[in-house]
């Protein structure tokens, strides 16, 4: 709900007070910033590449993100929260303020990861197309993918958003290439958050029929995984 | 202002406020359903996206109305099967196979749309009937009595919604299924199916959404729902997992729409704040939402998969 109303805030603002004095004049009007100044782009890592520092930036996020979660008392408090409220209410923690947090930081990473896509892109500037996907291209959608793909454990979502980045990025060129729509991409997506969810039983009856035949005396190697 | 509060101008928004209340209406009342059985079904969007292509499709084929809806509501009981397979019999997380099934829906039918169709064509939309008599009572029967079938039926199915889960031994089952699984489990009510059934008949609701959405429009695009499910799950809290709050919510976001839009095409609003204004539904939903959290409870078993002991 607050997604639909901060894209229209978008829309506004790049149809309004943010858009480009050039499209005023030109009087064509295509919702977008001016570009930015060459002082913000994102160094490039590699040469002839936009290969760039974002990628680093969000590396370390992850790591952060990890450090904080299991190595910290507040990751505690927030995995203990997320793992059972009554739980933690009763030993004394607070599930609303803990809540608040976890939003505040993952907020937080998204603006990171907002500013990233700007400062990163081709045209150094925000365009929208006045649809409800807004400037992102649902990257935000993504993201939930890849972060279930990873188990939602912060390390292993960045092989999971590898993955999808490349995913999405062969689907572009497919439809370079084949005239495959890109959509393709999406569905199939969607199709691999369906199987990895309800994989999870499916695991859970062959870990059990593994320890069952005795060939395997490895328990549970998903900690951290629910 | 002042030519907004005219006759003419004021029954134009009401019936345009209905119209657009349908596919909210339709696609709440399913969730309704669904919640009341303890499941949380987030992929309202994706059903919708995909039963409103298959729809269209058919309609630009074929030409038939009828068959178009009846396409729709196969595509949502289709899609029913499947959210039904996943989150009952695996017992898979609610929240996130709804987002999956949202995913996989709105890149399907996007790419079912670049492949069979390609570049938006207009349809036949659906035809508005006059209902003999209450048509006929002035302005109020011209704002009420002479939209299309599907809303009729849309606004039908509230009292039919609300019979089903408070007056039969069916809804008694969903609601004791939502509430306490154990206890119903106990008493010999099959959780499984009592949830799958109501998996069903939310998602065929949500599949006649996406027919009416579509045929009311009578042009499909890409993502044409603009988050309209999300919307739709949120009427169900607005409206306290009761069928009559839901049409509440459903009418008050299909009135603010339609006020919206009058005010665009009187120039009330000025076109550079045409985004801004497009925001007031979600955020009223969201004030609403604020006020209404504290004096109601949801299904004690919502989004719990249940497993017997």
């Amino acid at each position: 709900m607050l997604n639909l109303v901060m894209v229209q805030f978008m829309n506004f603002l790049l149809r309004g007070p943010l858009i480009d004095p050039f499209e005023l004049e030109a009087g064509t009007r295509i919702p977008q910033t001016q570009r930015l100044s060459d002082n913000a782009t994102l160094p490039t890592l590699l040469d002839g590449t936009r290969l760039h520092i974002g990628v680093p930036v969000a590396i370390c996020a992850a790591v952060g993100a990890y450090l904080i979660l299991w190595r910290t008392p507040t990751g505690f408090r927030l995995r203990a929260v997320g793992y059972s409220p009554e739980a933690a209410r009763a030993a004394g923690i607070s599930v609303k303020r803990n809540i608040t947090l976890a939003m505040t930081l993952s907020g937080s990473l998204g603006g990171i990861a907002g500013a990233i896509l700007v400062f990163g892109s081709e045209g150094q500037r925000m365009v929208t197309d006045g649809s409800a996907a807004g400037f992102t291209g649902s990257a935000g959608f993504n993201g939930i993918v890849a972060a279930l793909f990873g188990g939602l454990h912060p390390l292993w979502t960045i092989p999971s958003a590898m993955l999808f980045g490349a995913l999405l990025t062969g689907a572009t060129q497919l439809q370079r290439v084949l005239q495959v729509p890109a959509a393709l991409a999406v569905a199939l997506n969607g199709i691999i958050v369906i199987f990895v969810i309800s994989s999870t039983p499916v695991r859970g009856w062959l870990q059990r029929s593994l320890a069952d035949s005795g060939l395997f005396n490895r328990s549970s190697d998903t900690a951290g995984m629910d | 202002m002042g030519e907004f509060f005219t006759l003419s101008v004021l029954v134009a928004t009401a019936a345009s406020a209905i119209r657009l209340a349908t596919p909210y209406l339709l696609a709440s009342l399913g969730e309704t359903v669904g919640q009341r059985s303890g499941v949380l079904n987030l992929g309202v969007d994706g059903v919708m996206l995909l039963s409103a292509f298959f729809s269209y499709w058919t309609v630009l084929e074929t030409g038939n109305l009828w068959l178009a809806v009846l396409v729709g509501l196969v595509v949502g009981l289709v899609m029913g099967l499947l959210y039904g397979v996943i989150t009952v019999f695996l017992n898979a997380t609610q929240g996130i196979s709804g987002i999956g099934i949202f995913i996989f829906g709105l890149g399907l039918s996007d790419l079912l749309f670049r492949q069979l169709v390609g570049t938006p064509k207009p349809v036949r939309r659906l035809p508005n009937v006059d209902i003999p008599l209450l048509s006929d009572i002035p302005h109020l029967g011209e704002a009420l009595f002479q939209r299309n079938l599907l809303t009729y039926l849309a606004f039908l199915l509230v009292p039919v919604t609300a019979l089903l889960l408070t007056r039969t031994t069916f809804g008694l089952n969903i609601r004791s299924v939502g509430d306490n699984p154990q206890a119903a489990d106990s008493l010999g009510v099959s959780v499984e199916r009592t949830r799958f059934v109501a998996i069903l008949i939310g998602n065929s609701m949500a599949g006649l959404a996406g027919a009416a959405l579509v045929l009311q429009l009578g042009i499909f695009q890409p993502n044409l729902t603009q988050g309209l499910g999300f919307i739709a799950v949120a009427l169900v809290y607005f409206g306290a997992w009761r069928p009559i709050g839901v049409m509440g919510g459903a009418l008050l976001y299909g009135f603010v729409n339609a006020t919206v839009l009058q005010w665009k095409a009187l120039g009330i609003i000025p076109v550079s704040g045409s985004d801004l204004a497009n925001m007031a539904p979600a955020v009223l939903t969201i004030l609403a939402l604020i006020v209404v959290a504290r004096r109601v409870h949801a299904p004690s078993a919502l989004t719990k998969p249940f497993t017997r002991h």
